[in-house]
């Protein structure tokens, strides 16, 4: 009884300094709000008159008309028109097209005889933000285009499936991802720096202005202490869900087909996890620098090896095994799962499992370190 | 153990070690309640660490005993709640006001009618009007002056103030003294750490602290006439070049200089007036004084083989 009114005291404290500081306040809002703009401006931007080359042989009415819709379309601009297929995939591997559409010998023949040819499009998917519009689209516009040139005795093959088998080939990253990967990452990655770094440096802080002698000396605990000023943040952290999950879904119309009790589970776990990781971080840290020296040397490793910057399964063996210890890794596949996939909490309770062992793992380290006493 | 002891603080020979340096060495002390007691030293001397241990704030190294009747290894947590400490550092908080700071106090001693509680100590500091600042803003004194408040505000039965009038103007400094003394009739028990000679004379008990070690205690005159000394005081001009040719010369124990003043000092009557004698000059006043405390630590730490030089 004694401890709850003790936690409630530093939280009471908490908050008003919190609201005092308005920097940091500013900053656990502003930071979200910067990444998602800047991540997200750079991926829900669909890019336009992305360079491409177009390999024909023949110049027939309907190949004109399938390059005048693509042109049309906006987003590919014809840079190169050849027959040398060797010539086009050198602009492609230099980044010089974006794009090379391949309408192969013979295809209006094939077209018009309803032999359904092939037509490629390779796209330079190492940035896959930039090829996924142009690419999602290009059947679409082919074939509302061709509709409109079969008319007369051609006219049988605007029913039913277009008469072309389009086929599209990723090119340097063949997992295609999008934002629709980011955006749920991000919830993870900006969870892991404010919650992380907060807990460490709330300790710390009290230590190098020397309120935390002061603290002890009256009947607070570390523990309660620590309580006291994880509530507060723990509000923070579901404030900060809630502004990601918002834009998301009205901004970037990320889709969202699973449970929100699992994502909200997950996001639970994952909380708990990173307090865990900061409260230990304080236990460790001398002064506020090391703390956040200490986040950072966590974090870096976090965003690039958890599958948030690279496909996680094309790393190197080593790396997806230091991946698999981090809770950044298992949040992002719970996140992704449920958002994207609609997966359920029986495909993803090993993920939360993993998330727990960290837990217990990091607390049994800041258990060994905690003190009641300045030494 | 209970809390119904007679001694306020009963440790004996405490010990703190920071790696292998000893920084308090065996201090024995008995406290007893109801009065105002000094807690004298040099800086560096372990006055702030033995507090700390005494009200549960670091681990003991070695000894044992009790703070208000709790044994101090053990029941750390119920001696915080009948002792006041005020650090030597203003440690509250200076981006909260002083009526958020008295009322965070007052919630985590889950005082009752914490509203009025933190009212009246706001009027009783003078503070009232000024509430709203921020703790930061307020001057030293000031500080010191919010620090205590909060400090006694749940009514402690032990005050422990380390240095509390460090740095702190003389006008504040006397009437920070008798905030204490009006503290101390209403039945605390105050133990002040302080290294200004001049307040100890100002506490009805006394324990001074050099190196680690209990180098005496007791009621200011005792400690002077236990001393044994005898001193002159000499006054004048010349009197800047007079330490080195006097120092070492037979009676001569102690020399140290006070202002602009030589104290010399020694236990053997006769000899140091033989050699005051020598030294009788035009331009040099010479009279016999009251030894003052600080000669007699200082003669008291050089028989302890503490170098009077550390004495701050
Ligand atoms: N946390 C600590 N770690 C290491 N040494 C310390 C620590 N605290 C104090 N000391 C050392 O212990 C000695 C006594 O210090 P202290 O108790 O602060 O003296 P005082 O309060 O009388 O000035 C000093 O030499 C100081 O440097
Ligand atoms: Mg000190």
């Amino acid at each position: 009884m004694g401890a709850f009114f003790r936690i409630w005291a530093v939280m009471m404290k908490e908050l008003t300094q919190m609201r005092r500081d308005r920097l940091t306040f500013a900053m656990m809002f502003g930071v979200p709000i910067m990444q998602l703009i800047l991540f997200g401006y750079a991926i829900n931007m669909d890019p336009k008159n992305l360079p491409a080359a177009v390999v024909a042989e023949e110049q027939t009415p309907i190949v004109r008309t399938i390059i005048h819709a693509m042109e049309n379309s906006g987003y590919y601009d014809f840079i190169l028109q050849t027959e040398d297929p060797d010539e086009s995939q050198t602009l492609l591997a230099r980044g010089d097209v974006a794009f090379v559409v391949t309408i192969p010998t013979g295809f209006t023949e094939r077209l018009i005889r309803g032999e359904r040819p092939e037509l490629l499009i390779e796209a330079d998917a190492s940035d896959p933000a930039a090829a996924s519009g142009a690419v999602s689209s290009a059947q679409t516009i082919i074939a509302s285009a061709l509709a409109d040139e079969l008319n007369g005795s051609l006219s049988y093959l605007a029913q039913g499936p277009p008469p072309f088998d389009l086929r599209v080939q990723r090119l340097y990253n063949p997992e295609g991802r999008t934002q629709y990967n980011i955006v749920p990452g991000l919830l993870g990655v900006i969870l892991t720096m404010t919650l992380v770094m907060i807990t460490g440096m709330a300790m710390t802080r009290e230590v190098e202005q020397g309120t935390m002698e002061n603290l002890l000396a009256m009947p607070a605990k570390p523990v309660e202490v620590m309580l006291g000023k994880i509530f507060p943040y723990v509000g923070v952290g579901a404030g900060q869900v809630f502004v990601i999950l918002m834009a998301a879904h009205f901004i970037f119309g990320v889709p969202f087909v699973g449970n929100l009790f699992v994502l909200l589970l997950g996001v639970g776990v994952f909380m708990l996890a990173n307090l865990a990781l900061g409260f230990t971080f304080s236990t460790l840290a001398q002064s506020q620098m090391q703390a956040m020296q200490l986040t950072f040397f966590f974090f870096l490793p976090s965003i690039l090896l958890s599958g948030f910057m690279f496909p996680f399964r094309g790393m190197p063996e080593w790396a997806q095994m230091i991946g698999e210890v981090m809770p950044l890794t298992h949040f992002l596949r719970i996140v992704r799962g449920v958002m994207l996939k609609g997966a359920s909490l029986g495909e993803l309770y090993i993920q939360m499992l993993a998330m727990l062992a960290f837990v217990i793992v990091v607390m049994a380290i800041a258990m060994s370190r905690y003190r009641r006493t300045l030494d | 153990m209970s809390g119904d002891s007679d001694l306020a603080i009963d440790v004996r020979g405490l010990v703190k070690r920071f790696g292998d340096k000893a920084a308090v060495n065996g201090v024995d002390i008995q406290m007893p309640r109801g009065k105002v007691w000094g807690f004298l030293g040099p800086n560096g001397s372990g006055k702030t660490t033995t507090i700390r241990m005494i009200c549960g704030l670091l681990k003991i190294s070695e000894g044992e005993g009790s703070c208000l009747g709790y044994d101090i290894k053990k029941d750390a947590s119920r001696i915080k709640l009948k002792t006041g400490y005020m650090t030597q550092k203003f440690s509250f908080w200076s981006d909260l006001t002083i009526r958020e700071n008295l009322e965070f106090v007052a919630r985590l001693y889950q005082l009752p009618k914490m509203k009025r509680v933190v009212d009246e100590t706001l009027e009783g500091l003078g503070l009232a009007h000024r509430q709203r600042q921020l703790a930061g803003a307020l001057s030293g004194g000031w500080k010191q002056r919010l620090a205590l408040a909060a400090v006694t505000m749940h009514g402690p039965d032990l005050l422990l103030l380390d240095e509390p009038t460090a740095g702190v103007d003389p006008q504040a400094r006397r009437d920070f003294w008798d905030e204490i003394h009006h503290l101390s009739r209403n039945g605390m028990t105050v133990l002040v750490s302080t290294h200004y000679m001049d307040e100890a004379e100002r506490c009805d008990r006394i324990v001074y602290l050099a190196n680690g070690q209990k180098v005496t205690e007791g009621r200011v005159q005792n400690i002077i006439d236990r001393s044994g000394l005898v001193t002159w005081r000499a006054e004048g001009d010349a009197v800047r070049d007079l330490s080195s040719e006097i120092e070492g010369q037979d009676g001569a124990e102690h020399v140290a200089y006070f202002g602009s003043a030589l104290h010399v000092s020694g236990t053997d009557e006769a000899r140091l007036r033989d050699t005051i004698s020598h030294f009788q000059r035009p331009d040099v006043e010479w009279h016999e004084v009251r030894p003052s405390l600080e000669d007699a630590f200082i003669a008291l730490m050089a028989r302890a083989g503490v170098d009077q030089r550390d004495h701050g």
